[in-house]
């Protein structure tokens, strides 16, 4: 409000000597929301709605990039059924969330109350955050770094400690859990803030109220901070878990979908299908796929938790 | 239970020592997760600046083993290729300051762009009354519905169609115009914004125009820039679409090079030093940018939740 009240248009004409006699509000402002809208519009249908259309159109076609796409009916997710390497990758990525999104949570969660309730530093809200600020790709080098099984500081340690080295990476059953975990290592700072933004809203009161009563900082944590953080937790969890499933890039900078496509989770395997074997179709046919599963569990997630609803009245 | 101590007021500290020791407990933790979370920054650093047959021979070493700015030289293409396989690097030169410009280029042609007309559309959504202005908002709010991954092959088939493929602006244009956050994120603030500012300006004779240029932009300016600079972190280190549609070094951004950087395993093993300092030099950019606006954004997103 001070702002705009400090800074009026100087070198406007004065109502009166203005040449139209009606400052009042026109009727309608259609031709000046058309300009305003114009770009954003145009962005929204060519690169948003119309690709949405068209890769369902697609799933439904062969289609090799060089030739025009031809219709196939229901050819695709004929196949797609039929496809044990399909399964196979909805199962890792399936694992991959669960174990992704299960630590990244708890850790978030814990983080965001040791933010909330521990001190009020704003360097160390910072600090979580700075693994968000790299990209998957470098996440996943830094990692695999770590991680190596001859010199990564990681197996050194493991070493020193009498164990025998883990080859992370390198391991069918090691690798989807690694991998997850690396995200989690990116993520959860972020995720711990957006969590400590819906502990701010909880009145402090209520805190002073349970303390004056006696009740353990436990006691708070499961009758006022979950109960009351449930709306935003529910949001969080709806957000992260459908970006959990859209995981590609530190898997092709680490695993490449390796060893023995143990992580060759489903958008890996779209990519292969379009890029490498040139099958449109059926690349979109498994993205279709892959919408309907994440429309589901949205909507699965939304009810169960009530998400629209707050306990805070 | 001494997790009691996470509330008790810091002067009764002597009397309890519970409560002391339950602090303690919190505090370890906190200091675990920050441990955790900058070491392999610093490791990072300590790898790039180490020779790597000094990286094989002292794995441990807290500080650079042997050190020397090969890495970096070789992450820079400074070296010759003779230079860089004697020093363990891969022959094939990747120049990064190359990329550095790519990545600079479409991280601000998609963040200037997408601000502004995320803004405008925002506006409309807000403040300008027009038919069919619900109906629009609602396919928006569709639009949030779509993972951005299942955008992606079509929109491949569409910039290749247009002969953009290979290009800066074939990477920059699917995001350039919008995205339904943006627009959600900044229509909410529109609307919280008093109308009587609004009307103030207008009976001044004011345009719309003039009015979201001069008055509510300025007004906006926090969540301008926070969004702003999460648009550009995220341009910055997006790579499966860049992945897609580059193809050489007219159009490779860092994350995409980073990626070809390990994937050149050398036959000896791998150039962890090279590969260390080019990790450094496509993470350091980011670094800064967030060390300039870190206090802004952290308080935005950790008061707001970006919602």
């Amino acid at each position: 409000m001070t702002v705009a009240s400090s800074s009026p248009p100087r070198h406007l004409p004065l109502a009166d000597s203005a040449p139209r006699q009606k400052p009042k509000r026109p009727l309608g402002d259609g031709a000046i929301a058309a300009l305003f809208i114009a770009p954003a519009m145009l962005g929204f249908a060519v690169f948003l709605l119309w690709p949405t259309l068209r890769g369902i159109w697609l799933s439904f076609t062969r289609f090799n990039l060089l030739t025009p796409p031809q219709w196939v009916g229901l050819a695709n997710y004929e196949r797609m059924v039929n496809d044990p390497i399909f399964w196979d990758s909805l199962k890792v990525t399936i694992e991959y969330v669960v174990i992704n999104i299960g630590v990244q949570t708890v850790s978030a969660l814990a983080i965001a109350v040791l933010l909330h309730r521990l001190t009020q530093s704003s360097l160390l809200r910072g600090i979580v955050l700075t693994p968000y600020l790299m990209s998957n790709v470098v996440a996943g080098i830094v990692w695999l770094w770590m991680l190596d099984t001859q010199l990564g500081i990681g197996n050194e340690i493991i070493a020193a400690i009498g164990l025998d080295r883990i080859p992370f990476l390198a391991d069918e059953t090691w690798a989807i859990p690694t991998i997850a975990l690396i995200n989690v290592w990116r993520h959860v700072g972020y995720t711990a803030l957006l969590l400590f933004a819906g502990l701010q809203a909880i009145p402090h009161d209520m805190y002073e109220a349970a303390r004056v009563d006696g009740a353990s900082e436990w006691r708070m944590f499961t009758r006022i901070t979950m109960p009351l953080l449930r709306p935003v937790l529910a949001v969080v969890l709806i957000m992260t878990v459908i970006g959990s499933f859209q995981v590609f890039d530190t898997v092709a900078v680490t695993t490449a979908g390796g060893p023995a496509n143990a992580t060759n989770v489903l958008q890996f395997y779209i990519y292969g299908s379009a890029f490498g074997r040139f099958q449109f179709g059926y690349a979109s046919a498994m993205s279709v796929a892959l919408l309907v599963v994440l429309s589901a569990i949205t909507i699965v997630q939304y009810r169960i938790t009530r998400a629209g609803h707050t306990d805070l009245g | 239970m001494a997790t009691t101590a996470l509330a008790g007021p810091r002067t009764v500290r002597p009397k309890r020592r519970r409560i002391s020791f339950g602090r303690a407990v919190a505090w370890t933790a906190m200091g675990a997760i920050v441990l955790v979370t900058l070491l392999p920054f610093y490791w990072v650093l300590r790898t790039a600046l180490s020779s790597n047959p000094g990286v094989a021979a002292d794995p441990t070493s807290v500080l650079p083993v042997d050190p020397t700015g090969g890495g970096f030289e070789r992450a820079l293409g400074l070296q010759s290729t003779k230079e860089a396989v004697a020093q363990g690097g891969a022959g094939g030169g990747l120049d990064f300051w190359r990329y550095l410009l790519n990545s600079i280029g479409v991280s601000t042609l998609i963040t200037v762009c997408q601000i502004l007309f995320s803004a405008m559309a925002a506006y409309a959504f807000a403040r300008l009354n027009w038919r069919g202005r619900n109906t629009v908002f609602a396919l928006f709010l569709g639009g949030l519905m779509v993972p951005t991954i299942f955008t992606l092959l079509p929109n491949f088939v569409l910039v290749k169609e247009l002969g953009l493929i290979d290009s800066l602006l074939g990477i920059a244009l699917p995001t350039m115009f919008m995205t339904p956050f943006a627009v959600f994120f900044l229509r909410q603030f529109f609307m919280n914004i008093p109308l009587e500012v609004e009307e103030a300006a207008l009976l001044d004779g004011a345009g719309r125009i003039r009015i979201f240029f001069r008055v509510l932009l300025p007004m906006a300016s926090t969540p301008v820039i926070t969004l702003a600079v999460l648009t550009y972190i995220t341009s910055w280190n997006d790579y499966f679409w860049p992945l897609m549609v580059s193809y050489s070094d007219s159009s490779r951004v860092l994350t995409v090079a980073l990626a070809m950087f390990r994937a050149q395993t050398p036959q000896t093993g791998f150039d962890w030093s090279g590969l260390m300092a080019a990790t450094l030099i496509a993470a350091l950019p980011m670094l800064l940018l967030f060390g300039v606006f870190a206090r802004r954004i952290v308080s935005s997103i950790s008061f707001t939740g970006l919602k």
